[in-house]
């Protein structure tokens, strides 16, 4: 109920007065965050703000919480019930981390994209269709709309578009990572969460995605985790290089890539550890 | 000295090793065995079931559509009827009692509470398990039988009681296997929707239900393969009457009860034996209906 309340500023004009000033405003502004397992502290004491409108790359070793801090802003860790949060993430004035905080809406607002492709068991259509239902949305014209909105943008559209009541199963990988990225995108959200989201695919699907995601970036601000260095180097515009739960390193992409600051980041894009 | 590569590679009886011989002809017999007796029993089953038909000719149309039961009479009749419908009665009344409960339970303890709705719900769910079947029938003809007797015209012995009873007996095998089922749905489904701001309950109800249908059904026809094959605890307290029951609250009887009741004193051989055989082998024929429902569910599992 409190989630229909809820309504997004249509992107378009805050696209136009960004490319009057560019100057990039802040989505997110990370404050002190740290999130625990139990006793054991997966993010430490993160502080840095995330840009409106560009892609924000979270690079480090497996288990160095990039993960955690990434489902840390759609609130995914508080399924998992030893999970606990510190500090304060700000976006449009209010904390997610609040107690108040409506998960449901937020998730709805801040969409996210898993490692592994996840569509539901059932056709592509009603796979982008599964949640709208639960926004008001039943109309078949109005929903017939919103698919067709949603594949395009995710570049699938032409693809499937013949088989849009088929299982979405019957897809390839790249194709169901890019129908879990549609979904997403039908629920209008302002921040897509992406948690290494072609680290499954093979290189032409993950070709795809990254394209798609340079795309999405005139209208979403995305964060993506990625274990590829290439990919963080080519899409993000910003960079932030985790170790053990901390920020070692966070500046603009091509600065970490040629001139990191931190002995520790150099080794990590080098391959020297991780 | 060190063996040559042909002293330890190539087959031969001094390196044979007849221990995986062995092991290998003591699973191949259990299983030889097992297939034994299922065949035998069909076999044996089949032989006297279809005695009654071929050579006491009763009508077989007679035996599945008649309801009159009179194999000692001077007209004698045939008609096991009321009691094919009496066992399909209690079993389906049993599993639309059962299943919601028992799904319900199952999603209870994999989705909303997953940590305590297990220590609590498991035991109990154990427990119901471990109840001899005469213990069933034993509280449903103290209890419930009088019970409904309060509140009915009737004696109590009735349909509706041996629903009731069987509806417990079958709650934990549904509740196990549909709790199965939930656990084993990958957690990025529910990651997926949750994701998308649906609720929980959207989750469970648009997501979870329908991937897992399949095992859930299989789960509810398992449950009614139980119900149908149950006999002693529904004999106690269903009544065991021959007429066709027209309500809940009347007395009825199922296959399995007419079979314990009469097997006793009936004479090996004579056709009213040989009928109950011919029962027998109903029972044998729909339990094998229930196994292929549940072959065809399993096959439409789609992750």
């Amino acid at each position: 109920m409190m989630a229909s309340t809820i309504t997004i500023e249509p992107q378009t004009n805050k696209n136009k007065k960004r490319e009057i000033d560019k100057q990039k405003d802040t989505i997110l502004e990370i404050k002190d965050l740290s999130i625990f397992y139990g006793d054991n502290q997966a993010v430490k004491h993160a502080t840095f703000d995330i840009d409106e409108h560009a892609i924000t790359a979270l690079i480090g070793p497996s288990g160095c919480g990039k993960s955690t801090f990434l489902r840390g802003i759609n609130r995914m860790n508080d399924l998992i019930p030893i999970a606990r949060n510190e500090g304060q993430i700000i976006y449009e004035d209010i904390n997610l981390l609040d107690k108040n905080i409506n998960t449901i809406a937020l998730r709805k607002e801040i969409g996210m994209v898993f490692q592994k492709p996840n569509p539901f068991p059932k056709s592509v259509y009603n796979n982008i269709t599964h949640a709208l239902k639960f926004y008001g949305k039943r109309k078949k014209k109005q929903l017939d709309e919103v698919v067709e909105e949603s594949l395009r943008k995710a570049a699938l559209w032409d693809e499937v578009k013949d088989r849009l009541h088929e299982s979405a199963f019957s897809l390839s990988g790249g194709q169901q990572q890019r129908l879990c990225i549609a979904r997403t995108l039908a629920m209008k959200p302002n921040v897509l969460l992406l948690d290494e989201p072609s680290s499954a695919l093979d290189p032409i699907s993950n070709a795809k995605i990254e394209e798609l995601i340079l795309q999405l970036k005139e209208d979403y601000s995305i964060i993506i985790v990625t274990h590829n260095m290439q990919q963080a180097s080519r899409i993000s515009d910003k960079t932030a290089f985790f170790l053990n739960g901390s920020v070692i390193e966070y500046d603009e992409t091509e600065k970490i890539f040629t001139n990191p600051a931190h002995g520790k980041t150099e080794d990590y894009i080098s391959g020297r550890f991780g | 000295m060190a063996l040559s590569a042909r002293d330890r590679l190539i087959k031969s009886k001094k390196n044979n090793s007849y221990g995986e011989l062995r092991g290998k002809i003591l699973v191949t017999l259990c299983a030889l065995i097992m297939i034994t007796a299922t065949i035998s029993v069909t076999v044996f089953l089949t032989t006297k079931g279809l005695q009654s038909f071929l050579v006491n000719s009763v009508s077989p149309i007679e035996f599945l559509t008649s309801t009159n039961w009179n194999p000692l009479g001077d007209n004698p009749g045939y008609g096991a009827f009321p009691f094919i419908f009496g066992s399909l009665a209690v079993t389906f009344l049993s599993a639309l009692i059962a299943a919601p409960i028992g799904i319900g339970g199952a999603i209870f303890m994999s989705e909303i509470a997953p940590s305590w709705g297990k220590k609590v719900l498991q035991p109990v769910i154990e427990l119901l398990v471990g109840i001899p079947s005469v213990v069933y029938g034993f509280i449903g003809l103290t209890v419930l039988v009088p019970f409904i007797r309060e509140y009915s015209s009737g004696t109590g012995f009735s349909i509706l009681a041996g629903t009731i009873v069987l509806s417990i007996m079958i709650l934990p095998t549904i509740t196990t296997i549909a709790t199965d089922a939930m656990g084993s749905l990958p957690n990025s489904l529910r990651e997926g929707s949750l994701a998308l701001g649906a609720t929980r309950w959207q989750t469970i109800k648009k997501v979870l239900i329908p991937a897992a249908l399949p095992s859930l059904l299989t789960a509810v026809v398992l449950g009614m393969a139980r119900a149908f094959g149950e006999a002693l605890a529904v004999q106690m307290v269903i009544g065991n009457v021959r007429a066709l029951p027209s309500s809940l609250l009347d007395p009825s009887a199922t296959l399995t009860t007419i079979i314990t009741l009469n097997m006793g004193h009936t004479t090996y051989g004579s056709i009213e034996n040989n009928t109950l055989w011919s029962m027998g082998l109903i029972l044998l024929i729909i339990s094998f209906v229930f196994i292929l429902i549940v072959r065809y569910l399993s096959s439409r599992r789609k992750i």
